[in-house]
C-alpha cells in the first residue's frame, strides 16, 4: 500500500481534489435518440472533480483528457473507479470540459496522459472512497479502520452493517478532504488490467452523434476556408461574384486569423494566416461556392520542391561530421582500424496526418466571450492563443472537447479553432468551420521529410566498434543522440541538422521516432548480418554491453527492460524455428517511455510478399485497459506499415501533388497483416503510454522481413517504390 | 431548389435541397442523420457508405434526387433492418479506435453479408478494400465480420 499525503502544498489544487461538497441539482445521465433526457438521477456528492456519486447507485466519472481514439476516456475513469472501489458496471463516463483549475494536463500528446495522471487520478478515487468511509464510520459510530469496501458498498463486519455509496453520500457533504489517503496495492487491482469496452463503442456503432462534424448548434452558419494553393503564397484579390450567386451563400470575405505581431506557438503553427472565407446555410452550397471563387494569389516566399529538399539534405548529411551532438570515444580512428565499413542512407517523405474526421470547430464569439466546441488535442493552448489574440481574459473562453475522429498530432495545432473564432467575430454569429478533405491534406502540419546516414565499423572478429549517425529534416532532424545504440558502442557520434522551409511541419504520431526507429533498426539488421550474427543475438549483445559497461554518461533507456522484452519476444514467436516459407524481421525501439519489440513474418505468394503475422512485445509497465492497449498496438502497427509502405506527400513549387485519397495512398484492408499477437511484460512498474510507441519500430521489422523474403534491402520510404523497382515518385 | 423525395430507414421524406446535393449531405443536413460520415467526398474512403436496395453505396457523390424511390438504409436504421448481429459483433471485438470510419465499415460489411452470407477471406478483403480506417482497425473489422457471420449475419 502506498500513502499519498494530500496536505502537501499545491497537491489538492493540482489534482482537482479541492472543492468537495454537496451538489444540489440534476444530472443528465442519458439521452434518447431524439435528444431528450432519458432519466434524471440526482448527484448527491461530488467528492472531487473526477467523481459524482448519484442517488441511483451509479457514479459518473469525469474524463479530463481529450479522446482522439487512444482510449483515454475509458482508461482514466478505470483508474479512478479502481481506487474508489466501485464496479465498472456502476460507472458512467463523461468528458470534462477544459477546466485547468480542476484538472492537470488536459492534453492528448506525447503518450503522456496515463503516465502523468496516474498518481493524481488514483488519489482522486482513493480520496472519494475515504470520504464515504468516514461518513459511514461517523454514522455507525465505529472506527473507520474497521470498514471495508467492495463494488460501491461499505461494510462493517463486526456490527454486520452495509451501506451503498449512493446512500451514505448524502451524509458525507461536510466531510473534509482527507489529509492522507492510501492507494491500493497493485496486486489487489480488480479493474486495472481488465478489458472493458471503449465507453463510446455503442454510440459509435449505432451512428449516434459524437463528433464535431455531427453537431448541430442553434443558429450556427457553416463556414469554409480557402487557403493558398502553394506554400509561400497569400491571397491578393478575390472575385466572389460567382460564389455569391450560389443559393444559400451568406458571405465571402478575407480574414487574418493570426496577426503577425502576436506570438502564437503551437496553435499558430500554420503557413496561412490569411484566408478567404465562405459562409452559408449548408455544407454543400458552401463547398460549391468555394469552388466558384476566383482568387488571385501572390508569392511571398518561393515555392519549394521535393527534389530540392532531397539534394539539400544529401549535402548536409554528407558533409564531414563536425560539432556532433554527442560523441563517445573516437569514431574516426575506429573506422580507420575497422575491417569492414557499412554506410547507408535512409529517407522518408512528408506525411499528412489525414485524420479521418477533417479539421472542424465550432466557435461563438459574443462580446468579450468565446464558446468553443470541437475536436482538439490541446484545449488549453487554444484558449491561451484566443485570449492573446482577442485581448480577453482566459476565464471568458470556454472549450468543450468532443471525441475526435483521429488526432495523430494534427489536432495539437488548433489554428482551425482560432479561424472559427475569427469568422464568428466577424459575422457576429456562431460558426461551424469545416475543412474539406483537400483543405485538410493541403493545409497540414506535416511529418517532416527526413534523411539520415548511418556508418558502422566492424572489426575482424565481427564486433561493432564504431557507429555514427547524421540526420536532417525539414525544420528539425530526426536523430535522438542519447537513445540506443548510444551506450552500447565504444566509438559513437550523433549529429542533427535542420532544413529551413516555408512548409509547415509538426508533431506526427511519435515525432522523429516515426522515422528514425525504422532506419536504425534496418541498419542494425544489416550490420548484424555483416558481423555474421543473428539479429536477435546481436541486439541482445549490444544491450548487455550497455547494461554491464555502458559507454558515455547519459543513455536514455533502460537496457534491462529491453533485454527482458527481447527475450520474451524471442520465446513468444519461437524465433529459432521460423516456419518454412516464412521470412522474419525484427525491430525494437524505446520512445515515449515505453519499450516495444516487433516481429513481422512475410510469405511470398505468387511472387508477391504477403504480411502474414506481426508480433508485438510491450513494456509499458502496468497495463490499464488490456484490450484497449492491444487495440492501440494494432493501430500503431498498421499505421507504421501503411505509411512506410505507401505514404508520400511531394511538393512542386510549393504545391502538394496529393490532395485527396485518389492520389494519396493509405493502407487498405487487404494489405493488413493477417494476424497480430500482442503481449506485455508484467513488471508492476508505474504505467506509461501507448498511443505512439507501437508505431515507430514496425517499418524496421517490415523492411528486415522483406529483405529476407526478396533479397532487397529497403532504404527509402515509401518502400513500395523500391520494392516494385519504380523510381521514387517526386511528384 | 427542388423538392426531393427520399426513402430512408423505411420512412419517406420530402426535402428541399439543391438539385445536385449529394445524398450524403441530404442525409446529414436535411434529415439530421449524421451517422453517415464525410471523409473525402470523392468516393475513395467509404466513410459515407449506406445501403441502397441492399447494396453498399457511397453517398458522397451521387445526387440525392437520383435515388428515386430506392430503399436507403443508414447506420441509424441498420439494427431495425437486419444488422443488429453485425453491430453487436463490432461491440464484442471493441473494434473502433477513433470510431469515425466505423459506420461506413459496418455498412460495407452489411452490404457484403446481404449479398454473400458466407464470404471467403478474399471476398471479405475485396468488399472492405474501399473503406479506409486511418486508425488501422482492419484486423478487428475482419474478426467482427466473422463473428457476425457465426451469429446469424445480416438479414
Ligand atoms: S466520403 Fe464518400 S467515399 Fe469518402
Ligand atoms: S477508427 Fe479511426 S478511422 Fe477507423
Amino acid at each position: 500500500m502506498k500513502k499519498v499525503n494530500l496536505s502537501r502544498r499545491g497537491f489538492l489544487k493540482a489534482t482537482g481534489l479541492a472543492g468537495s461538497g454537496l451538489v444540489l441539482g440534476f444530472h443528465w445521465t442519458g439521452c434518447t435518440p431524439d435528444g431528450t433526457p432519458a432519466e434524471i438521477a440526482k448527484v448527491v456528492l461530488e467528492p472531487n472533480a473526477y467523481i459524482k456519486i448519484l442517488s441511483d447507485g451509479m457514479v459518473t466519472l469525469m474524463s479530463p483528457v481529450p479522446e482522439i481514439g487512444q482510449g483515454i476516456k475509458t482508461a482514466i475513469p478505470m483508474i479512478v473507479a479502481e481506487e474508489l472501489d466501485v464496479s465498472w458496471d456502476q460507472v458512467k463516463v463523461e468528458q470534462a470540459p477544459l477546466a485547468p483549475d480542476l484538472y492537470i494536463r488536459q492534453a492528448a500528446g506525447g503518450s503522456q496522459a496515463i503516465r502523468q495522471l496516474w498518481t493524481s487520478v488514483r488519489t482522486a478515487g482513493a480520496a472519494g472512497r475515504r470520504m464515504l468511509m468516514e461518513a459511514a464510520a461517523r454514522e455507525w459510530q465505529v472506527p473507520m479502520e474497521e470498514l471495508t469496501t467492495n463494488e460501491g458498498v461499505i461494510h462493517h463486519e463486526k456490527s454486520n452493517q452495509s451501506v451503498t455509496y449512493g446512500d451514505i453520500a448524502t451524509k458525507a457533504a461536510d466531510i473534509e478532504v482527507p489529509e492522507e489517503v492510501e492507494l491500493k496495492d497493485p496486486k489487489d487491482f480488480k479493474i486495472i488490467g481488465t478489458s472493458p469496452k471503449n465507453v463510446d463503442v455503442y454510440d459509435i456503432v449505432k451512428g449516434n452523434p459524437l463528433f464535431g462534424m455531427d453537431m448541430k448548434k442553434e443558429g450556427a452558419v457553416i463556414a469554409m476556408i480557402t487557403h493558398p494553393p502553394a506554400f509561400g503564397m497569400r491571397p491578393k484579390s478575390v472575385d466572389d461574384s460567382a460564389a455569391r450567386a450560389i443559393p444559400g451563400i451568406k458571405d465571402v470575405f478575407t480574414i487574418t486569423a493570426f496577426p503577425a505581431d502576436i506570438d502564437t506557438p503551437w496553435t499558430g503553427n500554420n503557413a496561412f494566416p490569411e484566408l478567404v472565407v465562405v459562409t452559408g446555410e449548408n455544407t454543400w452550397n458552401v463547398m460549391k461556392a468555394k469552388k466558384a471563387l476566383k482568387i488571385e494569389w501572390e508569392t511571398v516566399t518561393p515555392g519549394e520542391n521535393t527534389a530540392d529538399h532531397i539534394s539539400k539534405m544529401e549535402e548536409q548529411i554528407n558533409a564531414p561530421l563536425t560539432e556532433p551532438d554527442r560523441i563517445d570515444g573516437d569514431p574516426d580512428a575506429a573506422f580507420k582500424k575497422a575491417d569492414k565499413i557499412i554506410e547507408r542512407t535512409y529517407s522518408a517523405p512528408f506525411l499528412p496526418h489525414n485524420t479521418m474526421e477533417p479539421m472542424n470547430f465550432y466557435a461563438n464569439v459574443t462580446g468579450d466571450k468565446v464558446e468553443f466546441e470541437g475536436p482538439t488535442q490541446t484545449p488549453q493552448r487554444l484558449r491561451d492563443t484566443t485570449a492573446k489574440i482577442f485581448g480577453i481574459p482566459e476565464e471568458n473562453i470556454k472549450v468543450n472537447m468532443l471525441r475526435a475522429g483521429g488526432g495523430f498530432g494534427r489536432r495539437l495545432y488548433g489554428h482551425y479553432g482560432v479561424e472559427a473564432a475569427q469568422i464568428s467575430k466577424k459575422i457576429g454569429a456562431p460558426v461551424k468551420l469545416i475543412y474539406t478533405r483537400e483543405d485538410d491534406m493541403t493545409q497540414g502540419t506535416y511529418r517532416p521529410d527526413y534523411r539520415v546516414k548511418y556508418k558502422a565499423g566492424i572489426d575482424a572478429e565481427g564486433n561493432l566498434i564504431a557507429l555514427t549517425v547524421i540526420g536532417t529534416g525539414t525544420s528539425g532532424g530526426p536523430v535522438v543522440p542519447n537513445r540506443f545504440p548510444a551506450g552500447a558502442v565504444d566509438n559513437y557520434a550523433a549529429k542533427n541538422y535542420s532544413l529551413d522551409s516555408n512548409i509547415t511541419t509538426g508533431a506526427w504520431r511519435a515525432p522523429r521516432s516515426n522515422f528514425i526507429a525504422g532506419a536504425e533498426q534496418s541498419f542494425l539488421d544489416e550490420v548484424a548480418e555483416a558481423c555474421g550474427k543473428d539479429p536477435m543475438d546481436f541486439r541482445l549483445e549490444l544491450f548487455e554491453r550497455s547494461k554491464t559497461d555502458p559507454v558515455g554518461e547519459k543513455n536514455d533507456y533502460d537496457p534491462d527492460r529491453f533485454i527482458t522484452l527481447l527475450k520474451m519476444t524471442k520465446e513468444k514467436c519461437d524465433w529459432d524455428n521460423v516456419p518454412s516459407g516464412v521470412s522474419r524481421g525484427l525491430s525494437a525501439y524505446y520512445c515515449h517511455n515505453s519499450y516495444i519489440a516487433q516481429i513481422v513474418d512475410v510469405e511470398m505468394r505468387d511472387g508477391k510478399p504477403m504480411l502474414q503475422k506481426a508480433w508485438c512485445g510491450v513494456d509499458c509497465g502496468i497495463v490499464i485497459n488490456k484490450d484497449g492497449a492491444i487495440n492501440q498496438v494494432e493501430g500503431g502497427i498498421l499505421d507504421g506499415i501503411g505509411h512506410a509502405m505507401y505514404g508520400n506527400i511531394t511538393f512542386n513549387n510549393g504545391v502538394i501533388d496529393q490532395q485527396n485519397f485518389d492520389k494519396y495512398r493509405l493502407i487498405r484492408f487487404e494489405e493488413a497483416p493477417e494476424a497480430i499477437e500482442t503481449f506485455f511484460v508484467d513488471n508492476g512498474i508505474d504505467p506509461t503510454g501507448l498511443g505512439e510507441p507501437a508505431m515507430p519500430p514496425i517499418p524496421g521489422a517490415l523492411a528486415n522481413a522483406l529483405y529476407r523474403a526478396t533479397g532487397k534491402r529497403l532504404y527509402h520510404q515509401p518502400y513500395i517504390f523500391e520494392l516494385e523497382d519504380k523510381d521514387i515518385d517526386l511528384g | 431548389m427542388a423538392t426531393i423525395s427520399l426513402t430512408v430507414n423505411k420512412k419517406t421524406y420530402k426535402i428541399e435541397a439543391e438539385d445536385d446535393t449529394p445524398l450524403l449531405w441530404a442525409l446529414r443536413e436535411n434529415l439530421g442523420l449524421t451517422g453517415t460520415k464525410y471523409g473525402c467526398g470523392v468516393a475513395q474512403c467509404g466513410s459515407c457508405t449506406v445501403l441502397v436496395n441492399g447494396v453498399a453505396t457511397r453517398s458522397c457523390v451521387m445526387p440525392a434526387k437520383s435515388f428515386g424511390d430506392a430503399e436507403i438504409i443508414t447506420i441509424e436504421g441498420l439494427a431495425e433492418n437486419g444488422g443488429e448481429a453485425l453491430q453487436d459483433a463490432w461491440i464484442e471485438h471493441d473494434t473502433p479506435q477513433c470510431g469515425y470510419c466505423q459506420a461506413g465499415q459496418i455498412m460495407s460489411a452489411a452490404g457484403l453479408l446481404k449479398a454473400n452470407p458466407n464470404p471467403t477471406d478474399k471476398e471479405i478483403d475485396q468488399a472492405m478494400n474501399g473503406n479506409i480506417c486511418r486508425c488501422g482497425s482492419y484486423v478487428r473489422i475482419k474478426a467482427a465480420i466473422k463473428t457476425a457471420i457465426k451469429n446469424g449475419g445480416v438479414s
